[in-house]
């Protein structure tokens, strides 16, 4: 439970505002990193701490592209394709990406590793093609680059994918 | 040059607590809460000029004028949402040059004597919005936010919060809503957020921008005189254009207002990519219409009024460059793509007219439009601009408007030959 486990963090969510339910979406950010992606439980959860309907978390999660109520790959790329970064290549770049990866557009690989999806301007414009994985940004790539970072990530996940597997 | 708001470009350390007071940081909000009240405060920024960079271009200090004397509480918003296509500004200011950003919201707070700020930070600025919390408590160390600042007396801190991915939570109403834990869609107004029931928890609250802010503790310093010498009357001051689509040097560029388009394009941004010509140019991002080109254009000045006068919008100042390949229909599909995407749907005509919209441009790029297509694309924006709830509706018919203003040829070329249109790479 996110209660018990990350008491702190809540109460400093809390402590930023006046009215406890201005902490949902940092609730929510909270949910989804510990358990992957928003589940109906996840949900039910960060709408109890702030006393809000579920159906009222769910609309919020709904609204807002960063929070996912279904399973993603471990990571999750986020191509901008807006018409800046199109301008430089954005499109064509994507569209080798999922080839590359193996997916259509907006799928995840068998694996379970990676998640692609086209996304609106992320303020990057000037460092096109870019994409943000998870967090952070990978900003002036080319598909050469990108591919050297996905054997990277690959790499990166197979200790443990080994671990969760023995668990 | 003179920068008064990327001082990363000289002092690239500046964003360090230390290098920023060593070069003059702090010394405006030092300045106004020893000596100035907060009314003599208002007035300053008044009298400078200052317009808002989120978009809109109203002025500041009057703006601030409008929060209730009387008011109990009162907060100041930092609109870090950034999310107009083509402008990546407040991202650099906030990374390069972050207390500047708060010592100028905290002299808002100051002016308004608000209880608390928010930075609403959109939610991909995920690393950036953690290192400002870094930097705010840097701040809060060194008595310049938190309790009885600098000894006065005056509490007030300074909070940021995520947004999570969605355009319109730029809009100041939504921005407010998604900050109080409400959807993020727009609300009715008036009352505007500076009244009694319209801010952030329904009291009096300022919304201005990440640049906007970045610029007041150079006012305050030196003095609304010393800031109009810079730019223009009517367009004061500096401004950060962002530059991006196909121009040799892709950036921001902070320039004095009343600068020539083609100066800027040209001389600071290196002119086209690839040696091309340049067709067109959005000034705006995706929200105001397109300029075509011309040599009238290129050498109108970079002034609110100006720009308004050729028939689109300074707005944010994201200039988004296209050459002579660029199919404008194509462009236009993108645009319209964008907000079919970030409709926040509370309003029938934006949601689905940006829909039928999105449609419309999927047949024509696929080769299958047809002259009542182009009837279509003339109609419905007549069904959305001005009936709806915010202004995200006005912006959607822009570039459906400008494209068949300017590059109606191109519209024909797609409905009477079929087999012209973009590469597949380029199909939405
Ligand atoms: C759809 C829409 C999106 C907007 N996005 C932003 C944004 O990302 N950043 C911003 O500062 N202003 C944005 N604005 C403008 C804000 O509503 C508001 O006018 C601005 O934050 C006021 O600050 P200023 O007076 O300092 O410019 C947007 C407006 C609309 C209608
Ligand atoms: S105009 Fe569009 S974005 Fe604005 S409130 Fe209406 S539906 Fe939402
Ligand atoms: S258009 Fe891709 S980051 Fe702005």
């Amino acid at each position: 439970m996110l209660a018990e486990k990350h008491a702190d963090r809540i109460n400093k969510i809390f402590a930023k505002y006046p009215d406890k339910r201005s902490g949902v979406m940092d609730l929510l950010y909270l949910a989804q990193e510990e358990y992957g992606w928003l589940t109906e439980d996840a949900l039910r959860e960060v709408a109890d701490l702030v006393d809000i309907d579920p159906t009222q978390a769910h609309s919020i999660a709904g609204f807002y592209t960063m929070f996912s109520e279904k399973p993603k790959g471990k990571y999750w790329l986020q191509v901008c394709t807006d018409l800046p970064c199109a301008l430089r290549g954005a499109d064509t770049f994507y569209r080798e990406l999922c080839a590359y990866l193996g997916v259509e557009d907006g799928g995840t690989t068998d694996d379970g590793l990676f998640t692609v999806e086209q996304v609106m301007c992320l303020a990057a414009c000037d460092r096109a093609p870019m994409m943000q994985c998870n967090f952070h940004f990978h900003e002036h790539l080319t598909i050469e680059a990108a591919k050297e970072l996905i054997e990277k990530l690959r790499v990166q996940a197979q200790p443990e994918t080994q671990e969760d597997g023995g668990a | 040059m003179i920068h008064i708001l990327l001082r990363d470009l000289e002092i690239p350390d500046i964003w360090q607590f230390d290098t920023y007071t060593a070069n003059g940081g702090y010394d405006g909000l030092k300045k106004a809460v020893h000596d100035l009240s907060p009314a003599e405060t208002i007035q300053i920024v008044m009298d400078s000029n200052l317009r808002g960079r989120g978009g809109a271009g109203f002025s500041t200090g009057r703006k601030w004028s409008f929060i209730p004397k009387d008011a109990e509480t009162t907060y100041v918003v930092v609109n870090a949402d950034e999310s107009e296509p083509g402008t990546f500004k407040d991202r650099q200011l906030l990374e390069k040059n972050p207390h500047q950003v708060i010592e100028g919201a905290m002299l808002a707070a100051y002016a308004i004597q608000a209880a608390a700020v928010y930075v609403y930070c959109r939610g991909e600025f995920w690393d950036l919005a953690h290192a400002l919390e870094d930097r705010i408590e840097e701040a809060r160390q060194a008595n310049l936010v938190g309790d009885d600042i600098l000894g006065t007396g005056w509490d007030c801190d300074v909070h940021v919060h995520l947004g999570a991915g969605a355009y319109i939570c730029g809009e100041e109403s939504a921005l407010l809503n998604s900050l109080q834990g409400l959807l993020g869609q727009p609300r009715v107004r008036p009352p505007f957020p500076a009244q009694m029931g319209g801010g952030l928890y329904y009291q009096p609250t300022v919304v201005n921008n990440v640049e906007t802010l970045a610029n007041v503790p150079w006012i305050i310093v030196n003095g609304a005189d010393a800031y109009k010498k810079i730019g223009t009357p009517e367009s004061p001051g500096t401004k950060i254009f962002c530059v991006s689509g196909h121009v040799a040097k892709p950036g921001n560029y902070e320039i004095p207002l009343g600068l020539t388009f083609r100066e800027l394009i040209y001389d600071h941004a290196g002119g086209i990519l690839n040696g091309k010509r340049l067709k067109a140019i959005l000034p705006s991002g995706a929200s105001g219409p397109v300029l075509k080109a011309t040599d009238e254009v290129l050498d109108a000045p970079l002034t609110y009024e100006s720009v308004a006068a050729l028939g689109s919008t300074l707005g944010s100042a994201s200039f988004i460059l296209m050459d002579e390949d660029t199919d404008m229909v194509w462009a236009a599909a993108k645009m319209i793509h964008f907000f079919k995407d970030e409709s926040c749907g509370k309003c029938t005509p934006c949601r689905e007219g940006t829909y039928w919209l999105d449609k419309i441009y999927a047949r024509l790029l696929r080769g299958e439009g047809t002259a009542h297509d182009l009837e279509m694309l003339e109609k419905v924006p007549n069904q959305i601009a001005g009936v709806t709830l915010c202004a995200l509706g006005d912006f959607a018919v822009n570039p459906v408007l400008a494209t068949l203003e300017h590059f109606r040829d191109e519209y024909e070329q797609y409905i009477h030959q079929p087999e012209f249109g973009p590469e597949p790479a380029q199909a939405l």
